[in-house]
């Protein structure tokens, strides 16, 4: 069990942050969802608020960034409070570029709802859900200081990278069959590469994570 | 980096209290070490043994040694006023000699040793007060009674009168709590620039101040030295739990 701060306001400033960076997560998790189902179900309004929503994204990113430097300013924090703290400052960034990527599939997905269907969905929405899983489970991490869980997610990146590929090889064949799909096919193309990008993003924060529990550094090496 | 000071298996006792528990630590020379840790831990009883100050209290009790340049300094031979003339201390409270002015009191550890030609005390006064960043303050009233300066620049007077007599360690024992911040600063600044050619050790409450002011930090509890390493690691990533729990504010 974490030892308590002996000024008990300071434990509620930093409880504070990590009930925001918390909800900051899940609004990114219905973010996903949404622009997903959007694209699945063909439901440009729901697209239409996906892109809208992003502006509570970016509103918790200035709370939260706002909360981390008064903290930072008067209790001038140390060791695994500071390792708490920029981290929180850099996981915001992050998931709010997570919010930016859905804004984009949303904006796809708006676009090829206006086309005929080129191809039955399957590994989007496997690689949304994957992507999503790491988001929840690196912010869970995160929150318990499960560095095993931490580890799981960077090593889940590589499924979506796998799915990202595999996609990418089989639009290919597309395009060269039919130049006519290729409109279509860049827009499905482009969705990939952002749930890639939203993993890549989750794995950013897993690897923070590791950091902040451990001290070590992960990043740009094998864990 | 080479060792200036080594304590090996240093104990110090109190009639019956236990205060410094086996502790074996290197000074690194020209650098600041901090020695933190919470009230009654033992610091300031580790940093006076370091001048031989609790020579004059007679139910202390020194043993293990302390070894300065490879020397032991509680050695039979060593005349402990040779010591403290190589090892210099501030205090936490400025002690200017109050019926002094400013000039005989840099000029004080010289006296005491020997006599000083006119040009020579001058010239030792106006160097040890620049090293301080002291001497354009008073350059003008040199013959005033040092009682007349502020806090900050007593203290400052203290470390000129220390560094006067050419010591190689200069021991602090919280320097500055006794300061408003910006003579705290200054303090802090002149540390900075002293360690270029002292080496500096420094007992804070301050954890703030350890961090900003120390290459070397020491976290004490209860007389034992529970971690000694960078102050940059201390701060940000220690080993032991029991340290970050101190720095963190988690116990104190």
């Amino acid at each position: 069990m974490e030892r308590e701060h002996l000024s008990k306001q300071f434990d509620a400033e930093l409880n504070e942050i990590r009930g925001k960076l918390l909800e900051m997560g899940g609004k990114v998790e219905a973010m996903i969802a949404g622009a997903m189902q959007s694209l699945l179900e063909r439901d440009s309004e729901l697209a239409e608020r996906t892109i809208a929503f992003d502006h509570e994204i970016n509103r918790l990113e200035m709370e939260i960034d706002d909360k981390c430097l008064a903290v930072m300013a008067r209790r001038q924090p140390t060791a695994r409070d500071l390792r708490f703290l920029t981290l929180a400052l850099k996981i915001v960034t992050d998931l709010e570029r997570m919010g930016d990527q859905c804004v984009s599939i949303a904006k796809r997905a708006r676009e090829l709802n206006l086309e005929p269907v080129l191809k039955p969905y399957i590994d989007l929405p496997r690689m949304a859900h994957a992507a999503a899983g790491m988001v929840r489970e690196a912010l869970d991490a995160f929150m318990s200081g499960d560095e095993k869980l931490a580890i799981k997610v960077c090593e889940d990146d590589q499924l979506v990278d796998d799915l990202n590929e595999q996609l990418q090889r089989e639009l290919l064949t597309f395009m060269m069959e039919d130049p006519a799909s290729i409109s279509r096919a860049i827009k499905i193309n482009h969705i990939s590469k952002c749930l890639e990008r939203i993993a890549d993003h989750a794995t950013n924060v897993a690897e923070m994570v590791i950091f902040m529990l451990k001290g070590k550094d992960v990043r740009h090496n094998a864990v | 980096m080479t060792c200036k000071v080594r304590l090996e298996a240093l104990n110090i006792h109190f009639g019956k209290t236990h205060a410094v528990k086996d502790i074996g630590m290197d000074f690194p020379e020209h650098s600041v070490t901090a020695i933190i840790g919470p009230s009654g831990c033992g610091k300031s009883t580790m940093l006076r043994s370091i001048n031989r100050m609790h020579d004059l209290v007679p139910s202390a009790r020194v043993t293990g040694r302390i070894l300065v340049d490879d020397a032991d300094i509680y050695a039979r031979e060593v005349d402990p006023v040779s010591i403290r003339r190589r090892i210099g201390m501030v205090f936490q409270k400025p002690n200017p000699f109050p019926a002094m002015s400013i000039y005989d009191n840099v000029v004080a550890g010289h006296k005491l040793n020997c006599r000083l030609v006119k040009g020579e005390a001058d010239e030792i006064v106006e160097t040890s007060l620049k090293r301080v960043a002291l001497w354009d303050e008073v350059k003008d009233r040199l013959k005033t009674n040092a009682m007349n300066l502020s806090g900050g620049q007593q203290q400052r007077l203290c470390i000129a009168r220390t560094i006067a007599v050419k010591p190689e360690v200069i021991l602090m024992d919280e320097p500055a709590s006794a300061l408003d911040p910006i003579s705290t600063l200054k303090i802090e600044e002149l540390i900075e620039e002293l360690k270029e050619r002292y080496t500096i050790i420094i007992v804070t409450h301050n954890m703030q101040q350890a961090a900003r002011v120390s290459d070397f930090t020491a976290f004490l509890y209860i007389g034992e030295l529970i971690e000694f390493g960078e102050t940059k690691k201390i701060f940000t990533t220690p080993e032991k739990k029991q340290t970050e729990d101190y720095i963190t504010g988690r116990f104190g």
